[in-house]
C-alpha cells in the first residue's frame, strides 16, 4: 500500500517536472504541426480572394491530379536516392582511410570537415560558379584536357543540372557520414579483427563480416539523417539552379515555397507541408525501426 | 609431431621501444610454456610474434620443419585465446565457434559436427543459439575456448585468458584448463602476470623482464632455484625477503647479528640474500643460525600469520609465515635461519651465485 503511494507521489513529480519541457514542445511542434493542417482544409488564395473558404479536403485532392508536385516528389526522390548512395560509398571510404593510422592522421580529419561546416549557401554559391558554362572551373579543365570543344551547360541542361546538384551535395555532406561512420569504426575492438585474422580471414572477408555487421547502427543513423535532410534540401538548389532548367531539379521544398510565396496559395502549400511531413515521418519510422533491430541483433539484448 | 621454436626474436618498434629483445626457446608436444612476468616485460609481444599479428624485427618462428615468420596468421595453424576473448558480438555461440572453420571451407556437416563435439566438451550445447552479450563471464571465455580448441591447431596460443575471472571461477577454470591441455598434447604458450597460473599450469615457466628470459625451468625449480633476484622477488607469494647485506670476513652482517657465506672467491664486500617467509621459523634452543628483532605488523592469511618482524641494530624487516597456535613476544622475537635455504645474489648483477 506505501509503496504504491511513493510510487504515485514519483510519478506525479514526475510529470511536474516535464510539464514545462512538454509545453515548449507542444508550442513549438505540436501547435504549428496542427495549424498547417488546420491551414490545408481552407481555401485561401491571397492572389485571388483574401477571406479563408472551408473546402475540406479539397487541397489534397487537388494534389492528385498535380502532375509539378508529383514531378517535384520525383526528383527528390532522384536526389536523395543517388546522393545518399554516393555519400554512404565516399563516407564509408573516408571513414575507413580515417581509421588507419597514419602521420597528419590529426589535420587529415580536421580537414574533410570544412565541407560540411560550410554554409550550404556559400558553398552552393561557389558550386554554380564552379559549374557555369562561361567561367566556371569544370568546363575550363575539360578544354584544357581537350576532352570537350564547346562549354557544356552544366546547370542549364536537366540531366546534367541534376548531376551538378548531387556533386555538390555529395561534395559537403560525404564528411558528415563519414564522421558518424568513423566513431562507429572507432568503437570496434582491434581484438576482433585480430581473431578473425587469427581464424584465417582475408582483409574483405573482414570487412563483409565484422566491419560491416558491426557498423550497421552507424550506416542507418548517417542514412536516416542523412534521408530528413536531403528529403527537404532546399537552400542548395535555390542557389544553383532555383528549380530549373523547366523545373527538371525543382524538389518538393522549392514548389511549396513557390506556391506559398509567389503564388500566395497558403491552403494548398499547407496541404502539401502536411502530405511531405507524413512522408518523412514515415521513411523515418521505417528507419528507425530497422535501427531499433540492428542494435538488437548486435548485443543480443535489448 | 609439432615442436614451436623460436630464434633469437626481437621487435623493435623505434629506437628505444624493444619490447622484445633476444628471445630463443622451444615448446615441445604436449608441453606447456607459459611466458610470466610483470607489465610492460614484452610477453604479450612475445605472444603477438608468435601468433603472427606483430612482424619480428629480427629472428624466426618455426613450427616442426616450417619456417612461419613471413606467413599471415590465418595460415600458421595457431589458435589464439585473447584476454578479452574477442567473441564476435553479432554472431551466435555457434557462429562464433565455426567462423574458422567456415572461412576455411570445410564442408557444413563437419562444421556442425565438430562444433557439437566441442561444446559438449566445455558444456556449452545450451548455449549454441545465444549472443555473446546473453553470456556470463565464465561462458564467454569457453567459448572463447571452445573456437580455440574447434579447430584442431598446431599450437595454442593463451594472452591471460583467466585475466577477466572472479577469484573463484578462476581457480575453477584453472584445473580445467589443465585437464584440457594434457589431453590435446599439442605446444601450448600461456601469457600471465599471475605467478599462481603460472606455477600450477606449466611444464616449463619462462620468466621475462625488460624483453628478455631471466629464467627458462619447470616451475618448481623456478621457485627453488631462482636464477636472479628479479626471479626470486617476482616468483612466490609472500614475497621472498630480500636484503642488501654488507659482509665482513666469511660473514654477512644483519644488524646485530650475521649469517656464514658459503665459500665464494673472492670474498664479496657486499651481498644481496634473499630468504622466503615459509624458510623462516621461531628459534628453538637447538638452532645455531639465530635473530632477534621486534614485531611491526601481522597480517592474518587464515592459515598462517604473516609477520614483519624489525632485526635488531639495522632497517631491515624480515616477513615471516608462522602457525597461529604457536606462541611468540611481540618485542623480543626469534628466529631461526636455515642456512641451507638462503639463496645468495650478485649486488651488481643480480645473479644468483649458490648452486
Amino acid at each position: 500500500m506505501e509503496t504504491d503511494t511513493i510510487r504515485r507521489r514519483e510519478k506525479q513529480t514526475g510529470w511536474l517536472l516535464i510539464a514545462p519541457a512538454l509545453l515548449i514542445l507542444a508550442f513549438v511542434f505540436l501547435y504549428p504541426i496542427g495549424r498547417a493542417f488546420w491551414l490545408s482544409l481552407f481555401t485561401q488564395n491571397l492572389g485571388t480572394q483574401l477571406e479563408p473558404v472551408f473546402s475540406g479536403f479539397n487541397n489534397y485532392a487537388r494534389m492528385f491530379g498535380d502532375g509539378r508536385f508529383w514531378y517535384s516528389l520525383w526528383n527528390t526522390s532522384v536526389f536523395t536516392t543517388i546522393s545518399i548512395s554516393l555519400e554512404l560509398v565516399f563516407g564509408m571510404t573516408f571513414a575507413l582511410v580515417l581509421n588507419q593510422a597514419f602521420w597528419g592522421r590529426g589535420f587529415a580529419r580536421t580537414a574533410a570537415l570544412i565541407p560540411w561546416a560550410l554554409p550550404t549557401a556559400v558553398m552552393g554559391l561557389a558550386w554554380a560558379w564552379i559549374f557555369n558554362d562561361q567561367y566556371g572551373v569544370v568546363n575550363d579543365l575539360l578544354f584544357r584536357l581537350g576532352i570537350i570543344n564547346e562549354a557544356i551547360t552544366w546547370l542549364g541542361e536537366p540531366t546534367r543540372a541534376m548531376f551538378s546538384l548531387v556533386v555538390a551535395d555529395v561534395w559537403k555532406t560525404t564528411p558528415f557520414i563519414a564522421l558518424i561512420l568513423l566513431a562507429g569504426l572507432q568503437s570496434i575492438s582491434s581484438d576482433l579483427y585480430e581473431a578473425h585474422a587469427i581464424d584465417g580471414a582475408t582483409p574483405i572477408q573482414s570487412f563483409r563480416q565484422i566491419t560491416l555487421p558491426l557498423l550497421a547502427p552507424q550506416i542507418l543513423i548517417a542514412l536516416l539523417f542523412r534521408f530528413a535532410q536531403s528529403f527537404g534540401v532546399f537552400d542548395l538548389i535555390q542557389v544553383m539552379t532555383g528549380g530549373g532548367p523547366a523545373g527538371s531539379t525543382e524538389m518538393v521544398s522549392i514548389y511549396i515555397y513557390a506556391t506559398v510565396r509567389r503564388y500566395l496559395d497558403f491552403g494548398y502549400g499547407a496541404a502539401l507541408v502536411t502530405v511531405t511531413f507524413l512522408l518523412l515521418i514515415i521513411a523515418v519510422a521505417i528507419a528507425a525501426f530497422f535501427l531499433s533491430k540492428s542494435r538488437i541483433n548486435i548485443s543480443g539484448e535489448r | 609431431m609439432a615442436q614451436l621454436k623460436l630464434q633469437n626474436l626481437r621487435k623493435q618498434f623505434a629506437p628505444n621501444v624493444v619490447p622484445v629483445k633476444d628471445i630463443s626457446l622451444t615448446v615441445d608436444d604436449g608441453e606447456f610454456l607459459t611466458l610470466l612476468g610483470p607489465s610492460g616485460c614484452g610477453k604479450s609481444t612475445l605472444l603477438r610474434l608468435i601468433a603472427g599479428l606483430e612482424q619480428p624485427t629480427a629472428g624466426q618462428v618455426v613450427v616442426g620443419e616450417n619456417n612461419l615468420t613471413h606467413i599471415p596468421p590465418g595460415d600458421r595453424n595457431m589458435a589464439m585465446v585473447f584476454q578479452s576473448y574477442a567473441l564476435y558480438p553479432h554472431m551466435t555461440v555457434a557462429a562464433n565457434i565455426a567462423t574458422s572453420l567456415k572461412i576455411r571451407k570445410t564442408p557444413p556437416g563437419e562444421i556442425q559436427q565438430r562444433v557439437h563435439t566441442v561444446a559438449d566438451t566445455l558444456g556449452l550445447s545450451h548455449l549454441l543459439d545465444r549472443k555473446p552479450g546473453q553470456l556470463s563471464g565464465g561462458q564467454r571465455q569457453r567459448v572463447a575456448l571452445a573456437r580455440a580448441l574447434v579447430r584442431n591447431p598446431e599450437v595454442f596460443l593463451l594472452d591471460e585468458p583467466l585475466s577477466n575471472l572472479d577469484a573463484l571461477l578462476r581457480e575453477q577454470v584453472r584445473e580445467e584448463l589443465k585437464e584440457l591441455f594434457e589431453k590435446q598434447n599439442k605446444p601450448v604458450v600461456y601469457v600471465t602476470h599471475d605467478q599462481t597460473e603460472a606455477m600450477t599450469l606449466s611444464s616449463q615457466v619462462a620468466v621475462l623482464l625488460d624483453g628478455l628470459i631471466q629464467q627458462l625451468d619447470p616451475p618448481s625449480r623456478i621457485y627453488t632455484h631462482p636464477a636472479n633476484k628479479f626471479v626470486a622477488g617476482f616468483v612466490g607469494s609472500p614475497q621472498m625477503n630480500l636484503l642488501a647485506l654488507e659482509c665482513q670476513g666469511d660473514r654477512a652482517i644483519l644488524g646485530d647479528f650475521s649469517l656464514p657465506l658459503p665459500s665464494f672467491s673472492p670474498q664479496p664486500s657486499g651481498i644481496d640474500i634473499g630468504i622466503r617467509p615459509e624458510d623462516l621459523s621461531l628459534a628453538t634452543e637447538d638452532d645455531k643460525i639465530t635473530v632477534q628483532g621486534s614485531v611491526s605488523l601481522v597480517e592474518h592469511f587464515g592459515r598462517e600469520l604473516l609477520v614483519s618482524v624489525k632485526i635488531k641494530g639495522s632497517h631491515h624487516t624480515l616477513r615471516i609465515l608462522i602457525n597461529p597456535d604457536l606462541q611468540w613476544e611481540k618485542e623480543d622475537i626469534k628466529l631461526a635461519v636455515n642456512p641451507h635455504r638462503i639463496h645468495w645474489f650478485d649486488e651488481k648483477t643480480g645473479d644468483r651465485l649458490n648452486p
